[in-house]
């Protein structure tokens, strides 16, 4: 049963061939069984994924119309959304046993629609890492290799899909954190386009790049989840008041397995120099197939691309160091030294010294530097001109394409503790990912092979609100693949060890 | 450093320098709610009861601007005569302090909503002297702090301190004006008169209480003088803590003393945040940095621009109450006040407050009368202007209409008024709590009559007699044995009545 789709899940809950509490159940026991080596999640909340799968049993056995067309299916959630009744650490010691008093927007649609919520999961501190690796909790293990990373920030959630102890979660993908960690667990991840949906509950790392996404194992799980979570919130000011985009019906279309008439772009710009042959290959494949799809190729330039991953490093740690500020002992978390002869200013600097790990410190110091008077234009603003200038990039190539394509990360999945001590290493990581969230439009990774047995991505990027275009091109893709190579990429995935 | 504080006479002063003004008004906004969330803004309730996710600034919340806040500031921007933004921004200033929830304050840095103004100032004489205003912008309010213990009530040597978040996020606008250069030894009145002028527009756009007390305006004072014979200005001081129109003329005045003895010994002035002392009437520095602060101002992430369309702002402009000025001028006309007289009024600040008490109902005689004899007199007792007494025009217009109806006689409603001030209530629950009904029930005058008639028989033989006059000596009785609640004319009414 943990094997199946979510959206098979749906149909066997819906027609009371399983019941939800099944469904639970059988995941809650996988994760029983293989968490302990994987380490996807912070938390686990048995009752509670029990209590609402039973009320989604009732719903169906009243004959009660269904919340949504997830509802029942079990979902395991980022620990960076604020969630009540457990605790939201963000994988920070600063934020230990912190217990919010709000659920996150997209928290509380996952509810409405009738999702049962097993936990949360692991993830780089406040979402600054490409590995998992600067969790404050311990490392996530890739289901693929257990002594490789499962990416990051998300590792926590594309681990969760891989080892099958849940069939979707949620990530947030700021640089790319949603997407390579798909790209290096062999599932899909989508960073819909900014602003739809909300950020409202969604601890903020870099407020102008963050975004709440899908993480699934097929690409019609993740429409189906993004239909759930997208949408106008007026709690986020930046909240797009717009209709979500048909991004079910592009994959109903995509799945029907023709492209012709698609214009697809491969971005010059993301490849050759640095990107392992492996990963090239399987790009390439993917791209003949695409081809084979009727899909018309051709290759677009987007020069300042070669700036993105700079800017994002002067932009992301000034937004952070701002964010994370408000850490400093007085309201809640973590508090160090208050011994009643120091000051609060002491207690702050104390409580921030031990609560924050090195990656987060190194960032909140990057950005301090970055907004200083009189660094300020050389810094934040020039990466604010690059940012327009990525902007426009992708204008010009979305004039001649209807998307854009790349290898989703550089490499597969490194080994655990290879990068730690070279940031620039680990910063590269997001380099074909980045584009997207300083532009701000959509853009998904999906499996297109393996490398040395280790899955690659393919990244298909498309303009802002026009989500729909690469969900369409994904879905034909992946059906495309998985005839080809007879069956998902994902159950090629290495049996685990299961503890008893 | 000696404790005393040399200080030049104000004539050398005035002789020797020329004084250069900057006045930075804060004013907090009487919106329903905050600046970015729904919490209410009201004064004096319970601390920390009036917070939610966002004004305490919890992880993951989010600002949602208030519409009816920036409606506020373009009125007050328009009655300023100043330019409206086509498009301004928020930006974060950085700096952590415990009343501070997310250690940022969401504050308009470089893209004010208004600009460019003036404000026409009437001195005392009746000069008119014209005020820049350099800028008008949006940003909330802190919390407060309560640093209990240590000598200074600050936070550097406290014991403790208490914090309460109501006031977080309450929304204010900072109304800065342009260097006032050229009032010479008018300089202390011109800074008086500017933020009475300005109290008394925010109070006709209906915006603020506007209450110095209770800090719903607040008023910094920057001073720097300049040697008669220099081409540049000054270096400045800002003083803080000045919490009444009379504490903006002493202080001014005092930095002005202050500053010339500094500079005439030598010295050079510091750019430093001064306190005013309202006892001493003097100002000391505060806390001195060792390096100046900076702010990291960068625009606010999590907020979109303001575009405020131009239909809008003519719409506002069309919303503009009578000015303060130009309602005195129609008064005056109506009232058929000499120049002298208005003036005279308009010193004691009293006009607006007879007209608002005539607005609500009172003839306009007798509501000049109260203002200018009875509250004056308290006025004065307490050391306050007219308008900051703890009473409204309307509660004042509820007392006359007590005495008009009878309810009151002219004693009680001083007794009344007495208790208003006294913070008892409302006139009419102060009338109930006091007692201090007029007895209008006869038969018990008539008792307290024949009781005075049988203590006094000579009198009472004298009025049998006919000599009507010596009724006085009875009905002065009763009243002193019924406390003054007893209307005279009707008691004389049935003294004569019994000496028939």
């Amino acid at each position: 049963m943990i094997r199946k789709t979510a959206a098979e899940l749906a149909d066997l809950i819906r027609t009371r061939e399983v019941s939800a509490v099944e469904v639970a159940q059988a995941h809650l026991d996988r994760i029983a069984e293989v968490d302990p080596a994987v380490h996807a999640f912070l938390h686990v909340d048995t009752e509670r994924a029990l209590n609402a799968a039973k009320a989604v049993d009732e719903d169906v056995a009243a004959g009660r119309e269904l919340a949504s067309p997830l509802a029942g299916v079990p979902i395991a959630v980022k620990d960076v959304l604020t969630m009540q009744g457990a605790t939201t650490t963000c994988g920070s010691r600063i934020l230990e046993g912190w217990h919010p008093p709000y659920d996150a927007t997209v928290v509380r649609k996952l509810l409405a629609a009738g999702m049962v919520i097993l936990g949360k999961t692991n993830m780089d501190e406040f979402a600054m890492g490409s590995s998992t690796e600067n969790s404050a909790y311990g490392v996530t293990r890739n289901p693929w290799d257990l002594d490789r990373i499962p990416g990051g920030s998300g590792g926590g959630s594309s681990a969760a899909l891989a080892a099958f102890e849940a069939p979707l979660a949620i990530g947030t993908d700021t640089g790319g954190s949603i997407r390579q960690p798909g790209a290096v667990t062999g599932t899909v991840g989508v960073k819909p386009t900014y602003g739809t949906v909300s950020r409202y509950g969604l601890v903020a790392f870099s407020s102008s790049l963050d975004q709440a996404g899908p993480c699934a194992r097929t690409v019609l799980d993740a429409a189906l989840l993004h239909e759930v979570i997208a949408g106008h919130d007026p709690m986020d000011s930046t909240s797009i008041d717009a209709p979500v985009p048909p991004v079910v019906a592009a994959v109903r279309e995509g799945q029907g397995g023709d492209l012709t008439g698609v214009r697809v772009g491969i971005v010059t710009e993301l490849g050759g120099d640095g990107y392992q042959d492996g990963v090239l290959a399987a790009f390439h494949g993917a791209v003949e197939q695409l081809r084979a799809l009727g899909a018309e190729i051709v290759e677009v330039s987007c020069p300042s691309f070669d700036l993105a991953l700079p800017a994002y490093y002067l932009i992301a740690p000034s937004e952070a160091s701002s964010n994370l500020a408000r850490f400093d002992a007085m309201r809640y978390g973590l508090r160090t030294g208050d011994d009643s002869t120091r000051s609060a200013e002491d207690v702050m600097s104390l409580t921030r010294e031990a609560g924050f790990g090195a990656e987060v410190k190194r960032r909140i110091m990057l950005g301090t530097y970055a907004l200083s008077a009189g660094y300020y234009d050389a810094y934040y603003g020039s990466a604010q001109k690059v940012r327009t200038l990525i902007t426009r990039d992708f204008a010009a190539a979305f004039d001649k394409v209807d998307v854009l394509i790349s290898p989703t990360t550089p490499t597969t999945a490194f080994r655990i503790g290879e990068r730690v001590d070279d940031p620039m290493a680990m910063y590269r990581a997001d380099l074909c990912t980045i584009p997207a969230n300083m532009a701000g439009n959509a853009a998904l990774s999906v499996p297109c092979g393996l490398a040395d047995g280790l899955p690659v991505g393919l990244q298909i990027m498309s303009p802002a609100l026009q989500d729909h275009r690469g969900y369409r091109v994904a879905a034909a893709y992946e059906a495309a693949r998985d005839a080809a190579q007879g069956g998902a990429l994902i159950h090629r995935v290495p049996e685990l060890e299961v503890a008893h | 450093m000696t404790s005393t504080v040399e200080l030049m006479d104000y004539a050398d002063v005035v002789a020797r320098f020329d004084p250069v003004l900057g006045l930075e008004v804060h004013v907090e906004l009487s919106t329903n709610t905050k600046m970015f969330c729904g919490c209410p803004t009201a004064f004096g309730a319970e601390p920390n009861t009036q917070v939610c996710p966002t004004c305490l600034g919890l992880p993951g919340s989010l600002p949602a601007l208030n519409g009816k806040a920036v409606e506020a500031a373009i009125r007050i921007g328009l009655a300023l005569n100043c330019e409206i933004a086509e498009w301004c921004r928020f930006a974060r200033k950085n700096y952590f302090y415990p009343d501070m929830p997310k250690n940022f304050q969401t504050s308009q840095y470089d893209e004010p909503i208004a600009f460019d103004g003036y404000l026409d100032v009437t001195l005392e004489d009746g000069e008119v002297v014209r005020v820049g205003i350099e800028r008008a912008h949006m940003e909330e309010d802190t919390g407060k702090s309560l640093h209990v213990g240590g000598a200074t009530g600050r936070i550097h040597g406290a014991d403790y301190s208490l914090l309460d978040y109501n006031r977080a996020g309450v929304p204010l606008i900072e109304i800065v004006t342009k260097p006032i250069t050229g009032t010479g030894e008018r300089a202390p009145e011109v800074a008086r008169a500017y933020v009475t002028a300005l109290r008394d527009l925010l109070k006709a756009l209906d915006v603020s209480d506007v209450r110095m007390d209770q800090g719903s305006l607040r008023c910094d004072a920057n001073v720097s003088l300049m040697a008669k014979d220099a081409t540049e200005f000054g270096t400045r001081t800002e003083t803080k803590n000045v919490n009444s129109l009379r504490s903006v003329e002493r202080a001014v005045r005092h930095e002005m003393t202050r500053q010339a003895a500094v500079l005439a010994a030598g010295g050079s002035i510091l750019q430093e945040t001064r306190h005013f002392d309202e006892a001493t009437g003097h100002t000391s520095a505060g806390r001195r940095k060792e390096t100046s602060e900076d702010y990291r101002y960068f625009p606010e992430p999590d907020l979109v621009p303001i575009a405020p369309s131009r239909e809008w702002v003519d719409e506002l402009r069309g919303t503009l109450p009578e000015l303060p000025w130009e309602r005195r001028r129609r008064i005056q006309a109506e009232w058929g006040l000499s120049d002298a007289e208005l003036r005279d009024l308009v010193n004691v600040g009293a006009v607006d407050l007879i007209a608002a008490t005539a607005d609500a109902g009172a003839p306009a005689a007798e509501a000049r009368s109260w203002w200018v004899s009875y509250l004056a007199q308290q006025a004065n007792t307490r050391g306050v202007e007219l308008a900051e007494l703890p009473i409204t025009p309307a509660q004042v217009a509820a007392v006359i209409a007590l005495v008009a109806d009878g309810t009151l006689t002219k004693a009680l409603a001083r007794e009344v008024v007495d208790g208003v001030l006294a913070g008892e209530g409302e006139p009419a629950e102060v009338v109930e709590k006091r007692g201090l009904k007029v007895v209008s029930d006869d038969s018990a005058l008539y008792a307290a009559v024949d009781e005075a008639l049988a203590a006094q028989p000579d009198v009472a033989a004298k009025i049998r007699d006919g000599k009507v006059a010596a009724a006085g000596a009875i009905v002065g009785a009763v009243m002193k044995a019924t406390k003054g609640q007893a209307d005279a004319k009707r008691v004389r009414e049935l003294v004569l009545e019994r000496c028939q």
